[in-house]
Parts: C-alpha cells; sequence; structure tokens
C-alpha cells in the first residue's frame, strides 16, 4: 500500500466521520412524515399519532407504512430486496426509509421547516 | 483481438457474474440501501491490470447487463450503470495519476460507486435527503474497496505468467 493509498483512505474517513457526527449533533425530532411516490407527494401523516398507511402502487406492488411511539417504519412492501422494511424505525428531522424498486419514500419533516400545510388531492 | 486475450476476456467476464450471483446470495446484516462488497469490482480492478482501461469498461457493461437481465430489472440496471461508470472513470484517473497502488484505485472504485447510485436514487425518486446516507456508504465502499484492492493485488501476483 502506498503513501497515497493511505492518504485517500484516511481523508475520506475524515470526511465520512465528521460528516456523521455532525448529522448527529444537529439531529432533531421530527414531527410529521412526508410519503411520496416517484417524486410526489401522496400523504403528510402526524408522527405522534399512531396510524398505518398502505401504498398500493401497478402490478400489485405495495409498501405498509406504520407510525407507532413516534416513529415510522416499513413493515412490509413487495420489493424484492426488502431492505426498506429491514431499515430501523425513523423519527429525526430528514431522515428517510426508501424502497427503490416502489420509488416510495417516507420522509421526516419537522413542524417549523414545513412549507406545506396541506396537500391537495 | 489475440486468442489469448478473448479467452482471458471471457473468464474474467465469467467471474465477475458469478461474483455478482454469489453476493445476493449473501446479504449484509446491515440494512442500508446500496452497501456490498462489491467482488465484481475486483474483476475489473484486475481488467485494468491485464486487458486495459478500454477492455475493464466494456467488461464491467457486460456484467452490468448480464447480471441485471438474469438477476435484476432494468430499473437496477440504471443503478448499477452509474455506479459502474463513475467507479470506473475514477479509477481510470487514479491509475493515470500513477500515484496509487491496486488499494487505493479499489478505494476510488468503491467510493465511486455508491456515489453514482446514490445520484441517480436522488434523481428517481427526487428527493435529495436520500444524499445523507452518503457518509456511511462512503466508509463502507472505503473497506470494501481496500480488502477488495489487497485481494486483487496478491491474485495478480499469481496471474503473473498470463
Amino acid at each position: 500500500m502506498k503513501k497515497n493509498d493511505f492518504i485517500l483512505i484516511v481523508s475520506l474517513l475524515l470526511v465520512s466521520v465528521v460528516i456523521i457526527i455532525a448529522i448527529n449533533i444537529f439531529k432533531q425530532e421530527g414531527s410529521k412524515i412526508i410519503i411520496s411516490v416517484d417524486g410526489k407527494e401522496v400523504e403528510i401523516l402526524d408522527l405522534n399519532r399512531d396510524a398505518t398507511f398502505s401504498i398500493k402502487g401497478e402490478n400489485g406492488s405495495f409498501n405498509d407504512i406504520e407510525i407507532k411511539d413516534g416513529s415510522v417504519s416499513m413493515v412490509n412492501a413487495s420489493c424484492p430486496d426488502k431492505i426498506c422494511v429491514e431499515h430501523r424505525p425513523i423519527h429525526y428531522n430528514h431522515e428517510t426509509i426508501v424502497c427503490l424498486p416502489n420509488k416510495v419514500v417516507v420522509e421526516i419533516i419537522g413542524g417549523d421547516e414545513n412549507p406545506i400545510d396541506s396537500i391537495a388531492k | 483481438m489475440k486468442t489469448n486475450k478473448v479467452a482471458t476476456f471471457g473468464l474474467l467476464i465469467a467471474l465477475a457474474f458469478i461474483f455478482s450471483y454469489i453476493e445476493t446470495l449473501i446479504p449484509l446484516p446491515i440494512p442500508i440501501p446500496g452497501i456490498k462488497i462489491g467482488l465484481a469490482n475486483m474483476v475489473v480492478v484486475i481488467a485494468f491490470m491485464k486487458l486495459g482501461d478500454k477492455d475493464a469498461l466494456i467488461l464491467s457493461l457486460l456484467r452490468i447487463i448480464l447480471v441485471s437481465f438474469i438477476f435484476g430489472s432494468l430499473f437496477s440496471m440504471v443503478y448499477s450503470l452509474s455506479g459502474g461508470m463513475l467507479s470506473w472513470l475514477f479509477m481510470l484517473i487514479g491509475k493515470k495519476t500513477k500515484k496509487f497502488s491496486l488499494v487505493g484505485i479499489s478505494v476510488l472504485g468503491g467510493v465511486f460507486h455508491n456515489i453514482g447510485q446514490i445520484i441517480v436514487a436522488i434523481i428517481v425518486v427526487e428527493n435529495t435527503k436520500i444524499a445523507y446516507y452518503l457518509p456511511l456508504l462512503l466508509v463502507s465502499g472505503l473497506i470494501t474497496g481496500a480488502l477488495i484492492g489487497a485481494l486483487a493485488s496478491i491474485i495478480l501476483e499469481h496471474l503473473k505468467h498470463i
């Protein structure tokens, strides 16, 4: 391993660690979740109110989202890898659970930052 | 193309293909989208050294297309392609500067593979918050890249006669 390899690895590590620490220092509790499908917002739900929400897509695809005890998680999905289902429950601002095959994104937003008041359906 | 080169090329593509398949069989316990060992990248690194830059690119492309058609979807192909192309590009840059060993080149490959995939994910779901996964994926790309680079070096030592 050459010296430059070492410099590369250490710099990347440093940058990553600094970002991770910064994210964790500045994280805030979220207050709502925005569920979007294929880039379009579909629903906004309150993080403090236990609820379940199902998204049904074309070709029988589905994503089941559950809000419980102030966190949201994906309890079931039709995607093949189920990475979204294995994701730990999230509740901090800007955190996301993404189901890429179904193009579903569950994002946590904070009350004061949220510019959206309602969604016209 | 010389027969010898064609044979080597064929072997390496088959190897990259099998490595990709093996990876789908070993789910990593870390549920972060995009984390993989990147064994197939090891073959691309070896191709860089044994076949040449352009051939490494073709090998990577063929591997991605084959794997996507058989084990994935057109959808997953977009992600793999973006990760693979960006990864190849930066491995090429790393190789050209002549300042890195295989470990460094492979680290560049792993890291930019993940960056490429995140960029496409952000574009597809139109959500920039996905970028928050970047630091974790950088670290994982770094670690797997380094390991794969070390492995590739060892293997190339034994392949000196090809």
